[in-house]
């Protein structure tokens, strides 16, 4: 159907059957990321140590997008460095914030596949935080 | 009332969205526009405009009437005095006028009655109010069908203390008509003044102020397909004669030196500063043009279409209504297993319809209701019956994405 587009197989398998809920333990921080306009939640919590991070896990109360971006975040960050991780965050947020397509190359280079998912989320302006939230939340997470 | 008439009249329903055509299911939220407000307003913008009441030549003198004119129609619309007419941006700024100067007069140890079903605007001013004067905020329960609790609302009145009832008239989220001669009875029984917000109820139905018996009504001109920017409140004179005013400026004063001023009569003393004359006179088109139409007319229009959708919108799988009201609007709002309600509206934008999904500025409700978003479809003078099966079949499709 029209508009399907924003939601790819895996958006959806990870949104019904998320595989990073819950909490890790030994945790080292824990961020709730709300989104006032809509009501979600993103609660993260993570284990990082040495400037890296170990573990992370989420609780999430919202949509399919929101979902799936916090499960396919946490499989992506997991086992990076927390430069790293950050990095990883600005360039996904860029990937949906930039209206042209001009990134797309790099983006293919540095975004793994799982984020890349969320690339036709561009043209739906009212959507975007829903994937940026659980990444917003990572970032306080991180530098807090 | 011929629909395809009507539709012709309102030129963004031939838009498209996405390459589909236009289903718009949000007049709730805000109503679209027939050619007669937009030419009316344009018309002014052209050829007769200045700014009012301050000017001695010919175009501020027409602009002035041409807004005054507005107040009397909104007037005998409401059935009050054109004195009794207060302009405002919307019901928001209505109800917080009513907030800042009627609550001013209020002392620690009166309350306000307020009900679960508030959309923030009815709700938010009163908090605030409490904070500044010291006042109770009482708030009165709804049934698990989405009615207010006659019950509670009695006891809640019965010590006497209430000074002020403030409740929807219609609730944007439940579409639940609220019994308000009931409650204006039991509120003045009880000691206390009512006002009714009635940015959804005027929409729907023939209001009058006397007949109900109420103290304050606020509406606003956007959802009764006017412009935005300009909203009303009526109130009683003696009530607005005793408060002070709002906000100072211009056009409320009577005279001003710098040691005092004294305030212009109502309803000026409430208008500080060059209103919104434009958008007065469009919605002085609106009410117009609704009238022309007929509340008859509508009122039979939108129970068929709200009949019509509670009977095929139920055969969607997984497809809930929220709230059972004995009385209810052209406004339903609903759940989908297994989809949340913002993944609804998106794709429904994909395929042209506009629907409203989310806590419908009415978050404690949401919280009463065990929920944290809904989808709403809402409807209008221009909605058909063929829009809302579009809907369903749209909303099936969706269900057989994520499930």
């Amino acid at each position: 159907m029209d508009g399907s587009s924003c939601y790819d197989a895996l958006i959806l398998s990870r949104s019904r059957k998320p595989e990073f809920s819950g909490s890790v333990e030994e945790e080292t921080a824990r961020v709730q990321g709300n989104n006032p306009v809509c009501g979600d939640r993103v609660t993260l919590s993570l284990r990082a140590t040495a400037g890296t991070i170990d573990a992370v896990r989420h609780q999430t109360r919202g949509c399919a997008i929101c979902m799936a971006s916090a499960d396919l975040m946490a499989e992506a960050v997991t086992g990076r460095s927390v430069t790293d991780a950050l990095e990883l965050g600005c360039r996904f947020t860029d990937m949906l914030e930039t209206p042209s397509s001009q990134n797309m190359v790099a983006d293919e280079d540095v975004l793994p596949v799982g984020l890349q998912a969320f690339r036709p989320l561009r043209t739906h302006r009212s959507r975007l935080r829903c994937a940026t939230l659980p990444w917003t939340a990572l970032g306080e997470a991180l530098t807090q | 009332m011929n629909i395809a008439d009507i539709r012709a009249q309102f030129p963004i329903l031939s838009e498209k969205v996405h390459g589909k055509p236009l289903v718009f299911l949000d007049s709730a939220a805000s109503a679209q526009k027939p050619d007669a407000v937009i030419d009316a307003m344009s018309q002014m913008m052209r050829s007769q405009y200045a700014n009012i009441h301050r000017g001695l030549h010919w175009m501020s003198e027409r602009a002035t009437e041409d807004y005054e004119a507005s107040r009397n129609r909104v007037a005998s619309f409401l059935g009050g005095a054109r004195e009794e007419i207060v302009f405002t941006r919307n019901s928001t700024e209505a109800i917080n006028l009513v907030a800042y100067s009627y609550g001013s007069l209020l002392k620690p140890g009166q309350a306000v009655l307020i009900s679960e079903m508030e959309h923030h605007a009815n709700l938010v001013p009163w908090q605030m109010l409490r904070d500044r004067v010291g006042i109770e905020l009482r708030v009165a329960p709804i049934t698990d069908d989405g009615d207010l609790d006659l019950d509670a609302y009695g006891r809640l009145l019965s010590d006497g203390k209430v000074a002020l009832v403030a409740i929807t008239h219609m609730s944007n989220v439940l579409g639940t008509i609220t019994p308000a001669e009931r409650l204006v009875t039991m509120a003045h029984d009880a000691g206390a003044k009512i006002l009714l917000d009635g940015s959804q109820a005027v929409v729907h139905r023939k209001v009058d102020v006397q007949k109900l018996g109420v103290d304050f009504y606020t509406f606003t001109g956007h959802k009764l397909y006017g412009p935005t920017g300009i909203g009303v409140l009526w109130a009683r004179r003696e009530l607005l004669e005793a408060m002070p005013p709002f906000m100072g400026g211009g056009d409320m004063i009577s005279s001003v030196t710098f040691e005092k001023s004294t305030w212009a009569p109502i309803p000026a003393k409430f208008e500080a500063g060059t209103p919104a004359i434009v958008e007065a006179v469009g919605l002085g088109t609106a009410i117009d043009w609704v009238e022309s139409i007929g509340y008859e007319a509508i009122g039979a229009h939108e129970a068929a279409l709200t009949e019509h959708a509670l009977r095929v919108l139920p055969e969607v799988p997984g497809f809930s209504v929220i709230g059972k009201p004995k009385e209810r609007g052209g406004v339903i709002s609903f759940t989908m297993d297994d989809v949340h309600p913002h993944d609804i509206a998106t794709l429904l934008d994909r395929n042209g319809i506009a629907v409203r999904a989310g806590h419908h500025c009415a978050e404690p409700l949401m919280h009463r209701l065990g929920l944290t978003a809904t989808a709403r479809a809402s409807f209008g003078i221009y909605t058909t019956e063929e829009e809302i099966d579009t809907l369903a079949e749209t909303l099936k499709r969706i269900r057989q994405l994520f499930v």
